[in-house]
């Protein structure tokens, strides 16, 4: 069975997501029980801290895919940190870094959205 | 340390779920570097699978969890073939057109980016249809590359 664990905390006004194991189609709905929770509580300014994530595939990408425009029409956005090179090439292969920011630092990402007011 | 082998052949048959998914890894990993793989190769061809084994569950059965996916791995130094086959719907590869991420972004679609990441993935992709409605993708990476 895939180990996948998903975790949220607020850093001040945005919502951080640990993302930790492997995210893939079985894990995946997950991640979206999150970002539903999010949009719930009307909460758009999210980083999600990659640290721990072992593993991505396209059925976590599309994840992201399907909730940012949500955030980003709400004065949010989803930011990305903390990714492990082999993590990040996946993301690099499907042209991600056109439209996605991704930060080394989980503080980095933070501090953007502050920046931005 | 796991010794290299110069040639030989193994084969898993799964049913078709997603928790499965993480089962095929394990075996395609084990395979990957019994052949020698370098770990960034085996982790390009576990996701492949992964892609492959994903779009089989989806498309062809429709997340009905009866169906079989058979993964046969062949590897005869340099060549490392894998075969998955199916027995659900039929789908034309040449009909899926290569993902747009802005048109994606656009319209908020999260599929079809697995073919297009299977493709960048391995050194060759080929689909077929065999007899009994059966459906078969063949994925292939080189040990030199």
């Amino acid at each position: 069975m895939a180990e996948f664990n998903v975790n949220l905390r607020d850093v001040g006004s945005v919502s951080v997501i640990d993302v930790k194991g492997y995210l893939d189609a079985h894990t995946a709905p997950e991640l979206e029980n999150i970002f539903n929770k999010l949009l719930v509580e009307k909460q758009f300014k999210v980083v999600v801290n990659f640290d721990e994530l072992k593993y991505i595939s396209s059925a976590g990408l599309g994840v992201f895919m399907a909730y940012v425009e949500t955030m980003r029409e709400n004065k949010g956005d989803i930011k990305f940190s903390n990714m492990k090179e082999n993590v990040y090439n996946i993301f690099d292969l499907l042209g991600f870094p056109i439209l996605y920011e991704f930060y080394k630092e989980e503080k980095e990402a933070v501090h953007k959205f502050s920046d931005q007011g | 340390m796991n010794s290299v082998n110069k040639i030989f052949e193994k084969e898993l048959l799964v049913k078709s779920t997603t928790d499965n998914l993480a089962v095929i890894r394990d075996f395609i990993k084990s395979a990957a570097n019994q052949s020698g793989f370098s770990e960034d190769s085996t982790g390009k061809i576990i996701l492949a699978v992964d892609e492959a084994c994903t779009n089989i569950i989806k498309h062809a059965y429709k997340y009905s969890p009866e169906g079989n996916i058979l993964i046969k791995i062949k590897f005869n130094d340099p060549k490392f073939s894998i075969s998955i086959t199916d027995e659900g719907s039929h789908f034309d590869p040449n009909k899926v057109p290569e993902p747009d991420l802005r048109e994606y972004y656009k319209q908020k679609r999260i599929g079809g980016l697995g073919m297009f990441l299977i493709k960048k993935l391995m050194d060759e992709v080929n689909y077929s249809t065999l007899s009994g409605n059966k459906n078969q993708v063949i994925l292939v990476k080189y040990l030199s590359n």
